[in-house]
């Protein structure tokens, strides 16, 4: 007679202890943060783990770290606290709203900005806006801490650069120039509850002479992991965002896209759509740091 | 107008007033299909095909069986077969056979989803387990969705014994066209030979389901002695009670159905799915079992509403005037036939006094769920049509919209397609009311544009049952056999205490279950304030007769020596010197001593529901570069007959606005190329949230039915037939374009867009 095996619950308090539960038990054991992905995903009955790793309890991933140069960021802290940090919105805004159009209002109370990253959507509304701001992860492991750039974390939909044992403690935002400025949007087809069929995260710095220091660009939705479009920091640099700069960027953001036809929507839907949130988001950040 | 008392009289007609079941619902208290549980009960589950169109080679359930903790495996050995309904069929049909069928797939499946096995287990983990534990051997068939394509010669046959019936008998060869209904008039050939200009347009819908937010879900208790306790989210339970009992061959007397609590239905809740499975597993393990739905459930295996492949034509004269229409269009009906043919060849150009006119519409059988009811089922989709060539005819004759609809208008004494002639309606107080309203003519900015669209619906009447009972403290329950799906309660509530003349407060109405009740048709057709309202005020009016005699026994008078003013038995004054006069109260009190408790009740078939108009102005704006609509502004103008309960009224027809914004918008099953459902949750079936709508105007034109004692007319059905027509329009108004394809996607917008402007316009 064959039998149903029960599913565990841990709750630890040190990161050390994590690394160890999940070395132990292996695959069949999950990281536990908001569970806005993973409950869904149970109930949906595509995953089916055995133990449950509630990282809430660690101090470390619920607390957002602000110094004069970086910004560290908790893997656990909700969207709804980060849009209550008054100091993190000022600094960088497009992140802030990155993560605050994650659901609803419910959703936005349990989903963090870890949980998002490490689920590896290739649409995850926060990811465009961390590769444009050049973030770091900070990753726990059984060999000690490594960092990583956030662009290079995701490797494909829903697969991370985590080996095993491993897990997110963190996420470090850079320090800034001076008349810098970020932005991200996405395109849904409703206004909310949904999730990006396009996202586009920019970043901008000034010179003092009004012309673009550097900037970056990332896309989500639109190839199998969020992608920055390097070519952009190229057309940027250095000019001024006229018609043919943004001519220019919309057409690098279209190349830069790889996506595929599914439900959400149609390969020439989603590059086109691409080019157009690219600009947007661009002329928003470049707004933002004019303002600074 | 024929109404018993004059507006200004009402007392509480009219007015709006606390809800009965608020409190209930805003405390969590309310209990729904889900918030049911019963002591020893096991977990119902069903297992479900991930083919379009299988045969099923065998069924193991061996190792299911022997999972620890599973008390029952069940498959369609279990469930009655009964035998093929034959011509001539109903105008609806529920063919057991097929009910049977869709409950539990018998030799083969016919969608991703059909249910072909289930479990009742000690705990949902170990029932889900155990599904999957079960062996299914299925040899996969070519499949069909689209209506035109299953109609056609080559596409694959869903029921070998199903034939294509017409007045000429049965098909040689089995087909998945059904049947066809056409409703016809004049001569087409002469009135398209007297119009000026003609329109020609293809137009195609999608399944849209009721998106109801409450899952399907259900308790069963079998007994030794064949009777059954069953609890059920419904629109009917004695509906349920009659689907139950004759599928399973069991007396009525023996099942009781109790209805939840009810968070939704728009229709889809009309007919049964988990519930004969839940009293066969019940039987099987003698213990209650519960079955609730996951929402990729309720996607996958409950019906949503047809989708629609339509052809049309309309002609006209300079001057506006219609001289002829046709249209065909191919209705896809899900698994089994029964797609709301008849409803929609009346929906048509019900509107118009069309001389030449004719509409065919096609049952067809596809690798879908079976379709349900969904509000004003069968009409949006020829609303859809008929209103977009006729708002096309009207922009070629550079003539108003509302103009042309003016000119066409039917007027009491005028007849439907299908026959039905219409009695006092509102249709051109509808039509002038939007004309004067400040929405018709306020001035539009850039990339916007202004829909406007007619829609129509005959209601239902029908069996309804009431039980009214004065409590001797002079308070009165009174109980009807319909699930409040839409405010019913409240409605009642204010329809007794209307005719009693007492405070509504004292009146405390009541959704009794099938054991207590008379039978009483389900919630749907906009037929219970009209239907059932007119049973409670019967009910109440016995009561009322009653007061009379009692009032008369005490004065030693006769009962016409006796009448009932504002909640009080009242003396004539010419049968006595003083005033006398007995309270509600005083009477409810006196009642026991002399001669027993007092209770009315009315059992009716209600006639003469009637129809009703809505009218719709919607301004929507584009962003040209993405193809993204927002819905900007928004009025519904409705002939609602008497408004009962006129916050409930006005929720009915924002909600049809707001349905209509997501049929229009973005509502659409997705399948990848083996036919299995890819959008089976609200994130990417993508109904609109509240950010998605404007705040929707309404406005209530009273125009009273005759045929009820207040004018109720049904209300909850117009307001979405003419919705997607609405948007749609507003949409084309908006981008300069014709569309012809719902959901009027933003990819498919801005394809338009783009395709516009490659050919230079
Ligand atoms: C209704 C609804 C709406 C949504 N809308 C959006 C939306 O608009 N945009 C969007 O991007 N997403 C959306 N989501 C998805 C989800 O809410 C987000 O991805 C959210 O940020 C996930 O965070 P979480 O804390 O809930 O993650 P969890 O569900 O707890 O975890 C997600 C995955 O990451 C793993 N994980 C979590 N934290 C770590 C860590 N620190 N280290 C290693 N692995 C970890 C988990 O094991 C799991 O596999 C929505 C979800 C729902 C239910």
């Amino acid at each position: 007679m064959g039998t149903v095996t029960e599913l565990k619950y841990e709750s630890p308090e040190t990161a050390q202890a994590v690394v160890a539960l999940l070395s132990g038990v292996g695959p069949m054991a999950r990281i536990f943060a908001g569970g806005t992905d993973l409950l869904v995903q149970m109930h949906e009955e595509l995953i089916e783990p055995t133990l449950l790793i509630d990282i809430k309890g660690i101090p470390e991933t619920r607390e957002i770290d602000v110094t004069a140069d970086e910004i560290r960021i908790g893997a656990a802290v909700t969207g709804a606290e980060l849009g209550e940090h008054q100091e993190l919105k000022s600094r960088w805004p497009g992140i802030v709203e990155a993560v605050e159009l994650i659901g609803s209002y419910q959703v936005q109370g349990r989903a963090t900005i870890g949980g998002n990253l490490c689920n590896a959507s290739p649409a995850a509304d926060s990811v465009p806006a961390l590769i444009a701001a050049a973030a770091k992860v900070i990753i726990a492991g059984p060999n000690g801490t490594r960092e990583v750039p956030a662009e290079e974390f995701s490797v494909g939909p829903g697969r991370t650069c985590l080996a095993a044992g491993e897990f997110v403690t963190s996420i470090v935002l850079p320090k800034q120039n001076q008349r810098s400025g970020d932005a991200y949007l996405r395109f849904i087809p409703r206004t909310e509850m949904d999730i990006a069929v396009v996202g586009a995260g920019a970043c901008v710095s000034l010179n003092d002479d009004g012309t673009c220091a550097s900037a970056r660009l990332a896309l989500g939705a639109v190839a199998p992991t969020a992608k920055r479009v390097a070519a952009a920091t190229d057309i940027l640099q250095g000019n001024r965002l006229d018609d043919g700069v943004l001519a220019a960027l919309a057409k690098a953001a279209n190349d830069a896209c790889a996506p595929i036809d599914d439900k959400r929507g149609t390969i020439e839907f989603r590059t086109k759509v691409a080019g157009v949130l690219a600009c947007r988001a661009v002329k928003i950040a470049w707004q933002r740091a004019e303002n600074r | 107008m024929a109404n018993e008392n004059s507006t200004t009289n009402y007392k509480w007609v009219g007015k709006r007033t606390r809800r009965p079941d608020g409190v209930d619902k805003v405390t969590g208290r309310a209990r729904y299909g889900d918030d049911m549980t019963v002591p020893g009960m096991l977990y119902g589950k069903i297992l479900r095909s991930p083919h379009a169109h299988a045969k099923i080679l065998s069924i193991d359930t061996s190792k299911a069986n022997a999972l620890k903790g599973v008390k029952a495996v069940l498959t369609s050995a279990e469930i009655p077969d009964h035998p093929l309904s034959q011509p001539p069929y109903a105008p609806i049909i529920n063919d057991m056979h097929d009910i049977s069928r869709n409950v539990m797939a018998r030799d083969k499946v016919l969608y991703d989803g059909h249910a072909v096995a289930a479990v009742a287990a000690t705990s949902e983990r170990i029932a889900r387990q155990a599904l999957k534990l079960i062996d299914v051997e299925y040899e996969v068939l070519p499949h069909v969705l689209d209506p035109l394509e299953a109609a056609g010669r080559a596409a694959p046959i869903l029921h070998e014994d199903q034939f294509t019936y017409s007045a000429d008998g049965l098909s040689d060869k089995p087909s998945n066209l059904f049947r066809s209904i056409t409703g016809q008039r004049g001569d087409l050939d002469q009135g398209f030979a007297e119009a000026d200009i003609i329109v020609e347009r293809e137009f195609t819908s999608e399944p849209v389901h009721q998106g109801y937010i409450e899952p399907l879900a259900c308790i069963a208790t079998a007994s030794e002695d064949n009777c059954v306790e069953l609890w059920t989210t419904t629109q009917g339970h004695f509906v349920i009670r009659a689907l139950c009992a004759k599928l399973l061959n069991m007396d009525l007397a023996k099942v009781r159905v109790t209805a939840s609590e009810i968070g939704g239905g728009f229709g889809g809740k009309n007919t049964v799915y988990g519930e004969p499975v839940a009293i066969r597993l019940s039987q099987m393990t003698g213990r209650p079992v519960r079955m609730v739905m996951t929402r990729t459930e309720v996607f996958r295996a409950s019906g949503p509403t047809v989708g629609s492949r339509t052809r049309i034509k309309i002609g006209a004269r300079k001057d506006g005037t219609i001289t002829a229409a046709d249209a065909e269009t191919w209705y896809q009906a899900g698994a089994f036939k029964g797609a709301p043919v008849g409803r929609a060849a009346e929906t048509f150009f019900s509107s118009y006094t069309i001389k030449n006119a004719r509409a065919v519409v096609h049952d067809v059988c596809v690798n879908r769920p079976k379709v349900a009811a969904y509000r004003a089922p069968g009409a949006p989709m020829a609303a859809y049509a008929a209103e977009g060539a006729i708002n096309e005819l009207a922009s070629r004759l550079a003539m108003d919209p509302v103009d042309i609809r003016i000119k066409n208008a039917v007027r009491e004494g005028d007849e439907s397609l299908m026959g039905t002639k219409y009695g006092q309606i509102g249709l051109l107080d509808v039509l002038e009311k939007v004309k004067s309203h400040d929405h018709y003519s306020a001035p539009l900015g850039n990339n916007q544009g202004r829909g406007f669209a007619l829609g129509y619906w005959m209601h239902g009447g029908g069996l309804s049952s009431v039980s009214a009972h004065l409590l001797d403290d002079g308070t009165v329950t009174v109980a009807t056999g319909n699930p409040d799906i839409g405010g019913s309660r409240s409605s009642m509530r204010v329809m007794a205490a209307e005719e009693l003349g007492v405070d509504i407060e004292l009146i405390k109405p009541i959704v009794a279950d099938t054991g207590s009740m008379g039978y009483s048709h389900l919630t749907a057709g906009s037929r219970t304030t009209f239907a059932t309202g007119m049973a409670v005020i019967f009910a109440v009016r016995e009561i009322i007769e009653k007061l009379r005699a009692l009032a008369a026994k005490k004065w030693r008078l006769t009962i016409d020596q006796v009448t009932w003013e504002a909640g009080q038995a009242v003396a004539s004054s010419s049968s006595r010197g003083g005033i006398q006069s007995l309270s509600l109260k005083e009477l409810a009190a006196m009642a026991t001593k002399m001669g027993g408790a007092i209770a009315g009740h009315s059992e009716i078939n209600a006639g003469g529901a009637g129809a009703a108009f809505s009218a719709q102005l919607v301004d929507v704006e584009i962003d040209p570069e993405t193809g993204f609509v927002t819905p900007l502004r928004y009025t519904v103008v409705q002939d609602v007959g008497r408004a009962i309960s006129p916050d409930y009224v006005e929720g009915q027809m924002q909600g049809g606005a707001v349905q209509g914004i997501g049929w229009a918008l973005n509502e659409a099953y997705i399948y990848d190329d083996q036919a299995r459902l890819q959008n089976t949750g609200f994130l990417d079936y993508r109904m609109p949230v509240a950010s998605d709508v404007p705040m929707i105007d309404t406005v209530l034109v009273e125009v009273p039915n005759p045929n009820h004692p207040y004018g109720v007319r049904g209300v909850g059905e117009p307001c979405l037939v003419s919705a997607p027509a609405a948007v749609a329009n507003a949409v084309e108004n908006a981008i300069g374009q014709t569309m012809s394809s719902l959901p009027l996607s933003p990819p498919k917008i801005l394809k338009r867009i783009d395709e516009a402007q490659a050919a230079g316009g």
